[in-house]
């Protein structure tokens, strides 16, 4: 891998792969810590993105099957909504 | 079987905190038992909103003296990260005669016991924060070093700085039982084998009746369930956490840019473990707010979460030893303010444990206060 581009991988909040693989050997090694510790999968995106990726690295490096790690919970919204937009009962002309 | 001298239940910022603070004082093996991640509870869940602004000599202590913790706590818990402590202030809003009254009976206790907290009319309320909307304001009080910090790091920084010195932190852990002998703690029965011990430490914020009924207590307490919404970062526009006792809602901008806030006396939220969110509460919230900081509402929410508050009946907490189970110490019942009292809290927990004089009174807050009739009345309580 390129030295001086370090892999990105939560684009929402800037999480780096290095940084995650650290988390994990340090003994952060489900996806709610991880979360809470670096912010990955607090954006707007909620974890769609980097929450596979990250998954995927706690199986490597803990050396468990994906399908027992703990799944992060999903809430709502499932998009980004305005708080004008849920104060006007979900009506968007609402918005400016 | 292992043993050890004092088992923590409960990994959210009061039990690491008072493990802490045992090591510190010279305790040597420590177990804190959590069924989960650490700071999975309410501490992980919470706006962590931290207020010196309180209506009673005992809260503005407590959370003063937790306050300067914080402010000091990176270098005295050797954080190699950062617990993002904002001082952006509190401001406080009053609406009707009755509330202002109050308001400026707590400024003068707050003076009493240095806190510099500040009384402003609706147009200075205004200056600190532009967007507010002051219709109907009757005034305001602000405090600078009022604030907010990360409570995933404040725990995490416990969490390091008690491994540190030794102690065991169990997670994904559950504690099924405990064991009496004799009126005795003995034995503390986990999801991982048994822990035999003198001293447990019940500091299960949300659960924390289920195990008190483990050594055969009921404590005047429930659960109830408080929601949170997040939106997306945007440059920074609010100083202060701006909170209001009249529409029961707190809202802040975190250093990450973020907007939090919640309310803080909902009504029909269930009582109980339930931590469903519901979309009555996006409604409701957003109405308040969009109507309160107006320019909020071209804001995008981006989650929406719940946690407990885990509630007596005077909104204090029950801290201390209980009569007739030796070893047996509780942690719980802080509604939604344990975070903020955290610090001061957990040492006072651990001189009291050690049966060193505390630094505060701690006899106040124990729990034979409700059969003598003697609750904490404080007004500036949400
Ligand atoms: C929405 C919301 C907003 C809030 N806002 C604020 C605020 O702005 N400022 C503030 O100061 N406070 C706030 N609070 C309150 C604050 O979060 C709590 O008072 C504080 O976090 C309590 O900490 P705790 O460690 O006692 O409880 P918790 O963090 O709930 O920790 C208890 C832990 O015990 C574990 N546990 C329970 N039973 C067992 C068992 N049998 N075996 C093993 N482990 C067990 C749980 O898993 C949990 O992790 C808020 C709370 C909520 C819900």
């Amino acid at each position: 891998m390129n030295e001086k581009k370090p892999a990105i991988v939560c684009r929402c909040s800037d999480v780096t792969l290095e940084q995650i693989r650290d988390l994990i050997r340090k003994g952060y090694t489900s996806i709610d810590e991880i979360k809470r510790i670096t912010r990955a999968g607090m954006g707007p995106c909620q974890g769609k993105t980097c929450g596979p990726i990250i998954e995927r690295e706690i199986a490597q490096i803990t050396g468990s099957k994906i399908e027992s790690l703990a799944q992060h919970r999903q809430r709502g919204p499932i998009k980004g909504i305005k708080l004008g937009t849920l104060a006007a009962g979900g009506d968007h002309k609402h918005e400016e | 079987m292992k043993s050890k001298e004092a088992v923590i239940i409960g990994g959210g910022v009061i039990g690491c905190a008072i493990a802490y603070e045992l090591a510190k004082r010279g305790m040597s093996d420590i177990t804190v038992v959590e069924q989960s991640y650490l700071a999975s509870g309410a501490t992980g869940r919470c706006g962590a909103g931290v207020r010196q602004q309180w209506g009673l000599e005992s809260n503005i202590l407590l959370s003063k003296y937790s306050c300067q913790a914080l402010e000091q706590m990176n270098e005295a818990l050797d954080y190699d990260d950062d617990i993002e402590f904002k001082q952006g202030g509190y401001l406080l809003l009053a609406y009707g005669d009755q509330q202002w009254e109050q308001f400026l009976k707590n400024v003068e206790l707050q003076h009493k016991h240095g806190v510099m907290s500040e009384i402003k009319t609706p147009e200075q309320a205004k200056e600190i924060v532009p967007h507010l909307n002051i219709t109907g304001l009757k005034g305001a009080t602000f405090h600078q070093k009022d604030g907010h910090a990360n409570p995933f790091k404040v725990t995490d920084a416990y969490y390091q700085a008690a491994k540190r010195l030794g102690v065991e932190f169990l997670t994904f852990t559950e504690v099924k039982d405990i064991v009496i002998s004799a009126g005795k703690v003995t034995k503390v029965v986990t999801t991982k084998g048994d822990i035999a011990t003198k001293r447990v430490i019940n500091a299960a914020g949300g659960w924390s009746n289920i195990v008190a009924n483990m050594v055969g207590i009921d404590l005047p307490i429930h659960s109830e369930r408080h929601q949170i919404l997040v939106t997306e970062p945007v440059k920074p526009m609010q100083g202060p956490m701006v909170m209001s006792f009249h529409h029961s809602i707190y809202c802040q901008q975190t250093p990450h840019g973020s907007f939090i806030m919640g309310l803080g006396d909902p009504v029909n939220e269930p009582r109980g473990l339930n931590i469903d969110n519901t979309w009555q509460f996006m409604q409701e919230m957003s109405e308040i707010i969009t109507n309160l900081l107006p320019p909020l509402r071209n804001l995008r929410v981006v989650r929406q979460w719940a946690g407990l508050y885990n509630v007596t009946p005077d909104a204090a907490p029950i801290l201390g030893s209980v009569p007739g189970v030796e070893g047996f110490y509780l942690a719980v019942g802080f509604s939604g303010h344990g975070f903020m009292i955290a610090p001061m809290t957990a040492q006072l927990m651990a001189e009291h444990i050690l049966g060193i004089e505390t630094t505060l009174p701690i006899s106040i807050y124990d729990l034979e206060r409700y059969k003598r009739g003697e609750l904490i009345r404080e007004p500036n309580v949400v």
